[in-house]
């Protein structure tokens, strides 16, 4: 059976409703804080929760990449400021050769409101877009992607990957493809997601948004809260010399559903297959995953689903919570988001659990912690489902 | 540093491109380029309740999917795949944001879970009921190259063979003026680690500074500069002529990718 190099998590920073940066990101999960609130997004009327990370419309952009001005690159910019990250990754250059560091982002709906605004603008007469509006580098799924590459100077392959709420956490999958393979020696990776109209009023049209804070695994659960996140990490072949402290990347699974574009296979069996294709690359038992972050998203048929898989696979035993009672589902960005906190949770011996939620439905049999546990924790596994039964699940670990 | 994997199984629908025979009579010069609108087949591998709802983005991934499946001893329907374009559903696209533009804001719910860049991967698994994994891309212009290298390291690292469909449509007015995108191209191979018996060619990849290699006929020359997934022509060209060579494909403002092709013979 195939088995992957671990690479090294070198540098990690996440921006979400919970916190700009991995300090008031790590405080939040210690206070078990929620950052969703009630929905008074842009001109959006509709009766629910978001988890909205403030002050990204404030955020400049540099006046050379003005083009990419969007709500998401902005989000991205905001990011990339916190825990030195943009020195970063602009060392890692230095270090690595500009051309020998890849860009890989997920994101779902990159700058689409740059279009949704347009659309409230087009001309009376002939329907045209207003002249401002730039497609490329705002609404393309590539915007964010671009942005950074150029933003930090990098000359290697770059690429969007946008497979709905899975987007994210494929990343890490293709970049560790793309560093075995020797044509790089390290990733930026990571994810941006912003909230826009098309997701807010799509999840509506659905019935897939609750009107209260998303409550992951409760017996009354309805929905999702949507949120906006920017999260990235640098991901590097592993050094000699590994301080003990660090975190790895031992394992990446995907797989397919083969069942809905919207609707998650009814037992879980995409799931279980890329939790399976995880520990299998990773060389491991399921019983080596001290943690599991959920995808968590709080609809009914969702987390039944997992917690199925998760059962499954692991029994009943693995702790298990969804953050995102915490940082609302952030589609795109969730799989790096949660990343971030996989990380965090290693680093500080932290099992986040799961807030929002009151009363755990009796009918899901996975291990659901809705308090904080504080013991060592050496590898986590976290997942990460979307639309098109795409599926994703991670595995890091402590380097010592 | 270089990827290489074996080619086999090429599937191919454009502006005068029906099918990879075709296409390949076209390409390597034993027939005359004439452009036509694309014809897009009817998924009839999806189920009637699904079929309904694709649009042309679906058609066209899984028209080529399918085609390149077919013309492979490789399970293509069942091993891993590399979805790459540079949009999502333009129609689609331009209905919701029309929509979110009134005050009714009344968004579909199929049109919004078909609006997402992986819809065409998404109805590939529903059809052939393969539970592998399947990669969405997306790289702008540079898409088709993105997904070849993802396919390529995928194949060389993971020692498996690889689906790749690449593929673009078109977005309706307004959108349109801002994305000028005539028509829907997509090419779809398979990429295997090792030779096998529909193997075309060997391919080896490795990114440079030089510059990109035109077509030499006029129109397939402007095809390949309108729609991203037509920077290919270069590459199947050479696939189309069964001859040794290199090329150069269009990729990044930084970088191209220069392929070397050798047929099995």
């Amino acid at each position: 059976m195939r088995s992957m190099r671990p690479l090294l998590l070198a540098e990690f920073t996440a921006t979400s409703c919970i916190g700009r940066g991995v300090a008031p990101t790590l405080q939040s999960l210690l206070e078990q804080r929620s950052g969703l609130t009630r929905c008074a997004f842009e001109t959006v009327k509709i009766d629910t929760h978001i988890g909205e990370v403030p002050g990204v419309d404030s955020q400049r952009l540099p006046k050379a990449l003005q083009r990419f001005n969007c709500r998401n690159n902005r989000l991205a910019e905001l990011a990339l400021q916190q825990d030195g990250f943009f020195e970063t990754v602009q060392s890692a250059a230095t270090r690595w050769g500009r051309r020998r560091v890849g860009v890989f982002i997920g994101t779902s709906t990159a700058g689409i409101m740059q279009t949704e605004l347009a659309y409230r603008a087009r001309d009376p007469v002939n329907g045209a877009l207003p002249s401002s509006f730039e497609y490329g580098t705002t609404h393309n799924s590539f915007s964010v992607a671009d942005y950074l590459r150029q933003r930090c100077g990098l000359e290697g392959p770059a690429v969007a990957v946008s497979a709905a709420c899975a987007s994210s956490a494929k990343v890490f999958g293709s970049a560790r493809r793309m560093i075995e393979s020797g044509l790089i020696d390290a990733a930026l990776v990571g994810g941006t997601d912003s909230l826009c109209l098309t997701t807010l009023y799509g999840f509506h049209s659905l019935q897939l948004s609750s009107p209260l804070p998303c409550r992951p695994f409760d017996a009354a659960r309805d929905g999702i809260s949507v949120g906006e996140a920017a999260a990235f990490a640098l991901l590097e072949r592993v050094p000699e010399n590994l301080d003990v402290n660090s975190v790895l990347l031992l394992g990446v699974g995907e797989s397919s559903d083969a069942y809905h574009m919207s609707a998650p296979h009814p037992e879980g069996l995409g799931a279980k297959r890329a939790m399976q294709a995880a520990l299998n690359l990773g060389s491991m038992e399921p019983g080596d995953i001290d943690y599991i972050n959920l995808h968590g998203t709080g609809t009914p048929s969702n987390d039944r689903s997992e917690s199925q898989a998760v059962t499954s696979l692991f029994g009943p035993t693995t702790p298990c919570s969804s953050t995102k009672g915490a940082t609302g589902h952030t589609l795109g960005a969730a799989g790096a988001l949660e990343a971030v906190i996989s990380a965090l949770a290693i680093q500080n011996g932290l099992m986040p659990g799961g807030v929002q939620s009151t009363r755990i439905d009796p009918t899901l049999t996975a291990h659901y912690i809705r308090e904080n546990r504080r013991a060592p924790v050496r590898r986590v596994l976290s997942n990460s489902f979307g639309f098109g039964g795409t599926n994703c699940s991670l595995i890091f670990g402590r380097a010592g | 540093m270089k990827l290489s994997a074996y080619i086999g199984g090429i599937g191919i629908l454009g502006p005068g491109f029906d099918n990879w025979p075709q296409a390949a009579a076209i390409l390597s010069g034993r027939q005359p380029y004439r452009s036509a609108p694309t014809g897009l087949p009817i998924p009839g591998m999806l189920p009637p309740a699904e079929r309904r709802r694709t649009g042309r983005v679906v058609k066209l991934a899984l028209g080529i999917a399918l085609e390149a499946a077919s013309n492979t001893e490789a399970d293509a329907t069942q091993i891993p795949s590399v979805f790459s374009s540079s949009g999502s559903d333009g129609h689609i696209c331009h209905e919701i944001c029309q929509a979110l533009a009134l005050s009714s804001r009344e968004v579909s719910p199929t049109r919004f879970s078909n609006s997402v860049h992986n819809v065409a991967a998404g109805y590939w698994s529903i059809a052939t009921g393969s539970m592998a994994e399947a990669n969405v891309l997306c790289a702008f212009d540079a898409s088709f190259v993105a997904g070849l290298l993802d396919a390529l390291a995928q194949t060389a690292v993971d020692q498996q063979a690889v689906l790749l469909v690449a593929y673009d449509t078109e977005y309706p007015p307004p959108l349109h003026a801002k994305r000028p995108i005539p028509d829907a191209f997509g090419v779809a191979m398979v990429l295997t680690p090792e030779r096998i018996s529909s193997s075309m060619a060997k391919i080896d990849l490795v990114l440079t500074d030089e510059n990109a290699d035109a077509m030499q006929d006029a129109e397939l020359e402007a095809l390949r500069g309108a729609i991203p997934a037509a920077r290919s022509l270069p590459l199947l060209r050479l696939l189309a002529m069964g001859a040794p060579g290199r090329t150069i494909l269009d990729y990044l403002d930084v970088s191209r990718a220069a392929v070397q092709v050798q047929p099995c013979f």
